[in-house]
């Protein structure tokens, strides 16, 4: 995978040279590391009958869709679909609003326990899912919600890493446009409303951007509320798939899988900068 | 939360508000009022969910650990009794031994690929081949491991995955990787660490980023070497973002879950069974869900204590600016 070659070379752009050993080495890289997804793509285009040749065919000689409308047949992926960007998309609108008003709330209003209430949020990012989970699907349960989507939503709500971005945006913006605001008479709600507000929307699309990545591809929490066919979601759908098939085709497998990857491409490609900003700014600002 | 309240860090917050009733009293007792209630209205769906979601469910997770609970008779006092039989469960044990061979494997790996990649896109070229080249180590990230996983699955295949085709064509010999003990150990940490090691790679690019040039320039004229110049000046000017990315990098690894269980399903035997792996088949499959708790509050110690120890080491070897 890496390619050790990288390093030896970069010490020649000191000289001034044309650093060609160093970019040959990044691209090799490069294409190894998108290589799985090529090879994906292309066997999911190939025919059953083809499928297991090597070496493998970058573009196949007889490209042909059947792959695709076989998963149709096998799977709902309509409904699995829906199901997803239902999930997906209430999480990440509800994280926005959830995130944007705690992380306003941290950063601009003066209220008892606020550093407590802070650290708190800031403790949670430490806990791992897989230890709450238990007595998370038990309290799920008590209410009601397990093998619902509602009981994948709404756990997913809050947001510890969201607040603490948007605490982080609402303190980079001028404390003078709130007061002016107030000076002319606007009540605390209205500073927010009429001036904040509106300047967090890319901060907020980071958040929207990271929640729709994370819950769009997530797999263990499904796994374990999800038990009907109707509430599964597209990961799941597409490993039942897998268990169908057992290893009589892949490339109505690899077919599935680039159906699901769809979206997870469009927000890389839509979203890739905010998504960017948000690993980058988990790293500079802990 | 009271005696958090008493502590003497608090002045900062208090200081502000004391200044405008001093001026302007009968304006801002009201608005402070208001300023308050915004401030509950605002917090309460994130407060109230984090401590529904996460703050009861870790109690709940240590209560429940000292419990034998099938979910349909009533729970059973049970003690120590839980932590007793898992600790000496060979299946947990040989769990916990995976995590962390895969852990250190897994997070060392990505740690030297992001980082060569990361100081080798910093240097100079074109400005749309250094972006092509972001994205493709990026990429990885925004897909599923589940689905990753299964793709995986195919090119691993021992007979007719490319990767073995592949190291055929340089004269490798076929390794039986999902079939045998370390090459399914293998197979995981390669398909993790080509899925994540773009997160660490983002993060040093910006920290590289943040190494400001006439540091370098300075070495250079010193005559450093290239990669004397790294060991020497790059890697203690990013150790605060080292630091950030092994401790991210390490409290991911400790809960690998969807490649092990979609490529191996723990095998073959338990040599990729993970501790996650185990919690999961504990309780929704087994349906025994003390002992569930009870791995999991082991797992949760594991990463409290391996965290406290890289900060606690840190000290010595993180610089700031």
């Amino acid at each position: 995978m890496p390619g050790p070659r990288t390093s030896p070379t970069a010490s020649r752009v000191r000289h001034g040279l044309a650093p060609w050993g160093r970019i040959t080495g990044l691209a090799l890289c490069a294409l190894l590391t998108l290589g799985p997804v090529i090879w994906t793509v292309s066997t999911s285009l190939r025919t059953p009958a083809e499928s297991f040749d090597l070496p493998p065919e970058i573009i196949p000689t007889n490209p042909t869709v059947g792959a695709y409308s076989e998963v149709f047949d096998q799977i709902d992926v309509w409904l699995y679909a829906l199901n997803s960007t239902l999930v997906t998309a209430l999480i990440a609108a509800g994280q926005m609003i959830t995130a944007g008003l705690a992380g306003y709330a941290f950063a601009r209003l003066e209220f008892r326990f606020k550093k407590s209430l802070f650290a708190l949020v800031l403790a949670t990012m430490m806990v791992p899912l897989q230890v709450t989970m238990v007595p998370v699907f038990l309290e799920l349960k008590t209410m009601g919600l397990t093998d619902t989507l509602l009981g994948l939503i709404i756990p997913a709500f809050p947001t510890a890493f969201g607040t603490f971005l948007m605490r982080q945006y609402f303190l980079g913006m001028p404390k003078d446009l709130g007061e002016a605001a107030m000076i002319d008479g606007a009540g605390p709600w209205r500073v927010f409303r009429s001036v904040y507000a509106p300047l967090a929307a890319p901060g907020l699309a980071i958040v929207g951007v990271l929640a729709f990545n994370y819950h769009w591809n997530e797999f263990f929490r499904p796994l374990i509320l999800e038990t009907s066919t109707e509430n599964l979601t597209l990961p799941l759908g597409l490993v039942s798939l897998q268990g169908n098939l057992g290893t009589g085709s892949i490339s109505v497998v690899l077919a599935g899988v680039v159906l699901s990857m769809l979206p997870a491409v469009l927000v890389f490609v839509v979203g890739q900068r905010p998504l960017r900003e948000g690993i980058t700014s988990a790293g500079v600002n802990r | 939360m009271t005696n958090t309240e008493i502590r003497p860090v608090r002045p900062e917050p208090t200081r502000p508000r004391r200044a405008r009733k001093a001026s302007e009293p009968a304006a801002t007792t009201a608005r402070t009022r208001g300023t308050r209630l915004l401030a509950v209205l605002f917090l309460a769906p994130t407060v109230v969910g984090i401590v529904v979601f996460t703050v009861v469910p870790i109690v709940g997770s240590v209560v429940l650990s000292l419990f034998q609970w099938d979910v349909i008779d009533d729970p059973r006092w049970a003690g120590a009794a839980n932590y007793r039989e898992i600790l000496t469960d060979s299946t947990v044990l040989v769990s916990f031994r995976n995590t962390l061979v895969f852990m250190v494997l897994a997070v060392a790996l990505q740690l030297l690929i992001a980082l060569v990649l990361a100081i080798a896109v910093n240097g100079r070229m074109p400005k749309w081949l250094r972006s092509v080249f972001r994205s493709a180590f990026f990429f990885p990230l925004v897909l599923s491991a589940a689905s990753i996983s299964v793709v995986m699955k195919y090119l691993f295949n021992q007979d007719f995955g490319p990767v073995n085709w592949l190291l055929g064509t340089v004269g490798i010999p076929s390794v039986p990787w999902l079939t045998s003990e370390n090459g399914a150990m293998a197979a995981v940490v390669l398909a993790y660490v080509w899925q994540q090691f773009g997160f660490s790679f983002l993060l040093f690019v910006g920290g590289l980023n943040n190494i400001p040039k006439e540091v370098h320039e300075a070495a250079a004229l010193d005559g450093a070497s290239g990669v004397r110049k790294h060991l020497a000046i790059t890697l203690p000017l990013l150790s605060p973002t080292l630091l950030v990315a092994s401790v991210v990098g390490i409290i991911n690894a400790l809960q690998v879950f969807e490649q092990p269980y979609v490529l191996t399903a723990g095998g073959p035997g338990d040599s990729t069974r993970t501790v996650v792996m185990v919690i999961y088949e504990t309780a929704f499959e087994q349906l025994r869900f003390g002992e569930a708790s009870a791995v999991g509050v082991l797992l949760f110690a594991l990463i409290m204590a391996v965290t406290a120890l890289q900060f606690r080491l840190s000290r010595r070897y993180v610089h700031y600016q």
